[in-house]
């Protein structure tokens, strides 16, 4: 028996519309994220954490940060001055410019900016706790594909 | 100057050396160039003790490394996994003089509140060169 057969043809047609709209948005998820990583910055930023793409902070952000690594989110990640330089130019250039990331977020942290907050909201508070996950900034604990860049939904995995 | 101003300089000058000069090394050499500076013998024990107790703050060397480093360790904050510590089990450890400073600074500073002295970073090079 078909359970569906007493939706209208429209609604159907307003379905597949919603569908499609959707799977573009979450294709711009790649526009921001996929530039090639500097050598230096996936040596020594991804030591500790996700080689986070530049575009998720604006140049803003990204100044402080390197400004201060002595004193990073309560850990020493200092480094000698010709490599804080040399990440400094890459990342200020490559920096998030596009509207959602024009802003510092609150602590210059990726995860507290709106875009983020708004993208994750459907994601329930114990999700984020799960030993697996850990950190909210811990992004390839369920986006399969974080270290080349690929944060679409369609590879999303939320760990048990 | 004091004696302990000499050999503090004496250190920095040695390790400045071995830093710059040759940048491959081997946990042996490191550990003999760390015990050199204060002229005392490497204790495996007290590297231990330094490696997985607590120093007044909320990490130890093993929050991250784990108590015995010969398994892959996991990041006390971000979760990302840390290659095993002990050279036995991760050839690449201890062979590269500047990355061996960079870590013990920032990581003696995270846990401990300061820089390990060079006689403490003998005594963890020498306790991890034990584990087999």
């Amino acid at each position: 028996m078909n359970r569906h057969r007493w939706i209208p043809r429209t609604l159907w047609v307003l379905f597949a519309l919603l569908g499609a709209s959707h799977a573009v948005r979450a294709g711009d998820d790649q526009r921001g994220p996929s530039v090639a990583l500097l050598p230096k910055y996936k040596q020594e930023c991804a030591a500790c954490h996700m080689a986070f793409p530049p575009g998720m902070l604006p140049a803003d952000s990204w100044a402080r940060l390197t400004s201060d690594l002595p004193h990073h989110y309560a850990t020493d990640a200092s480094l000698d001055a010709a490599t804080v330089s040399e990440l400094a130019t890459w990342l200020s250039a490559n920096a998030g410019t596009y509207k959602r990331v024009r802003e510092a977020p609150p602590e210059d942290r990726i995860t507290k900016s709106a875009w983020f907050i708004r993208k994750h909201d459907e994601v329930p508070a114990d999700v984020w706790k799960r030993p697996a996950v850990k950190s909210a900034a811990n992004c390839a604990a369920c986006h399969t594909q974080a270290d080349q860049g690929n944060f679409n939904e369609h590879t999303v995995r939320i760990p048990r | 100057m004091t004696d302990s101003i000499l050999i503090r300089l004496a250190s920095a000058t040695l390790l400045a050396a071995l830093v710059t000069a040759t940048q491959a090394t081997t946990p042996a050499d490191l550990q003999a160039a760390y015990s050199a500076l204060p002229a005392t013998p490497a204790v495996p024990d007290r590297g231990q003790q330094l490696f997985t107790n607590r120093h007044g703050r909320e990490w130890s060397c093993s929050s991250c490394h784990g108590a015995v480093p010969t398994h892959p360790g996991k990041h006390a904050s971000t979760g990302k996994p840390i290659a095993p510590l002990a050279p036995a089990f991760n050839p690449e450890r201890f062979t590269d003089a500047a990355k061996t400073e960079k870590w013990f600074r920032r990581n003696c500073n995270d846990v401990m509140g300061r820089e390990c002295s060079p006689a403490e970073k003998a005594d963890v090079i020498s306790w991890l060169r034990t584990l087999k």
